[in-house]
């Protein structure tokens, strides 16, 4: 077995959701200037500009890209021979997302009980989903979630002879309803297959994927560049405001479903689709 | 095309040059309000009682901001998704509220609204938090304060970056013919 301290959890997830808050990714940063390249609407051009001057000044005068800095979404996928020490993993985590808001000057944005509504003030719980693995490996990736896009993201449960027609037209319909909301060009996640939750996860894990990496499964990579075809043609554009990218990507997943089924999950992500990863 | 400069309160004859796409720049005093006091405002309105703020002529800014990092004016300031307070937005309008600053496309009940109150609705920068946080120049909360995030905020704005998205003829930036 290989031991390894909670601490070391904990000082992760703090350093990733402060840096994915305060930091661009690198593929978001080039997806961005490759949209000013192609976009012919001058709204388009300017608006995406902004992006990059905010992520400029974000890193300039350490302030949060966005002021809503998400609730905290982490994938652990730990490997089998490894043994956690010093406490409970899912408290480490907490602490860490504590942390980050707190000293990473973000916005808490969770109540505790969503009818009753009120906040937390340390932005904790946060979201965890535990993956077994084989190995002697963890991987922790985060996503700092926003939602005014989650708002905007829905399932369905498709009978088997939609099809992939089905799918897309789903997904198609799924991003024109959510049109200006969401703050595009957005990242969408998509799931197919399992049950209902499965292919719920198997979509925000979708985002967290970087923008141009496609899936490694050829049915599903061709797939995304179809449907990421279709929504560009929609002329929502950056921010709603019409224009050629309303979609930096499409990314999916997909998993063996039942005989009766199809489910199909999308997720939608902003502009900023905060997400970082790390292999301990 | 150069933006149009706009000085808060809204008057009747600012509101009704502006047109669906202008680009603006908006200086003084703006109110911070999201769902949750919203709620709050309009329960207070359904009790006979008054808005935590002048609403003649105000602007409302749908948005909740990261805390200010000592030594910085602002945290990350950006707008909020603004069909979430459409239903209680027009009971705001019909007692003054000329402006709206968000994100976003309103109902159609909004929109009616803004075109019989003539009364205008900007577009900020989803997601340019850090960008336009540099147009705030002072904060204090005026009411709700237990609301954290989303407590009603006075900001004063100097060149506060914004599209009118809604004119006060109705006429939409998100309308795609």
């Amino acid at each position: 077995m290989r031991e390894i301290d909670v601490q070391i959890i904990k000082n992760e997830v703090k350093e990733l959701f402060i840096e994915m808050n305060y930091e661009i990714s690198p593929d978001i940063k080039s997806a961005v200037t490759c949209a000013i390249a192609c976009e012919t609407s001058l709204l388009a051009r300017e608006v995406l500009g902004d992006l990059l001057k905010n992520a400029e000044l974000a890193t300039e005068y350490r302030i949060p890209m966005c002021q809503d800095t998400g609730m905290a979404v982490v994938f652990l996928e730990v490997g089998q021979d490894v043994s956690f020490t010093g406490g409970f993993i899912g408290d480490a985590i907490n602490q860490g997302v504590r942390e980050a808001y707190e000293e990473g000057y973000m916005r808490k944005s969770v109540v505790s009980n969503p009818l009753i509504r009120v906040n937390t003030k340390d932005n904790t719980p946060a979201i965890i989903h535990y993956e077994l693995v084989p190995g002697d490996q963890v991987k922790l990736i985060c996503t700092a979630k926003g939602f005014g896009s989650e708002n905007m993201s829905r399932i369905k449960m498709l009978n088997p002879s939609e099809g992939t027609s089905g799918v897309v037209d789903f997904v198609v319909e799924t991003v024109h309803l959510a049109g200006s909301n969401p703050c595009p060009p957005m990242v969408i996640g998509v799931g197919i297959g399992g049950t209902m939750e499965k292919a719920a996860i198997m979509a925000k894990k979708a985002l967290t994927r970087d923008v141009g990496q496609n899936s490694d499964d050829q049915v599903s990579a061709e797939l995304e560049k179809l449907i990421l075809d279709k929504i560009n043609g929609l002329n929502i554009g950056p921010q709603g405001f019409g224009g050629r990218t309303t979609a930096f990507a499409v990314n999916i997943n997909m998993f063996p479903t039942h005989i009766a089924g199809l489910p199909v999950a999308v997720n939608i992500n902003c502009h900023a689709s905060r997400h970082r990863e790390v292999t301990l | 095309m150069n933006p149009i400069r706009l000085t808060t309160p809204l008057t009747f004859e600012a509101v009704a040059s502006l047109k669906c796409g202008d680009r603006v720049l908006i200086t003084g005093t703006i109110y911070t309000a999201r769902d949750a006091a919203h709620m709050k405002m309009i329960q207070e309105l359904e009790k006979g009682g008054e808005i935590p703020f002048p609403l003649d002529g105000s602007v409302i800014y749908y948005a909740g901001p990261t805390p200010t990092r000592p030594g910085n004016i602002s945290g990350a300031f950006g707008p909020t998704t603004s069909g979430r307070m459409d239903k209680m937005t027009v009971p705001l309008l019909e007692k003054g509220l000329k402006g709206m600053i968000g994100k976003g496309l309103r109902s159609q009940e909004v929109i009616d609204s803004i075109i019989k109150n003539r009364a205008v609705y900007f577009a900020a920068i989803g997601g340019a938090g850090a960008l336009i946080g540099q147009s705030v120049k002072m904060i204090s909360v005026v009411a709700y304060e237990e609301l954290g995030a989303e407590a009603i905020r006075k900001i004063v704005v100097e060149e506060f970056p914004a599209i009118v998205a809604i004119d006060s003829t109705g006429k939409c930036i998100y309308d795609r013919e």
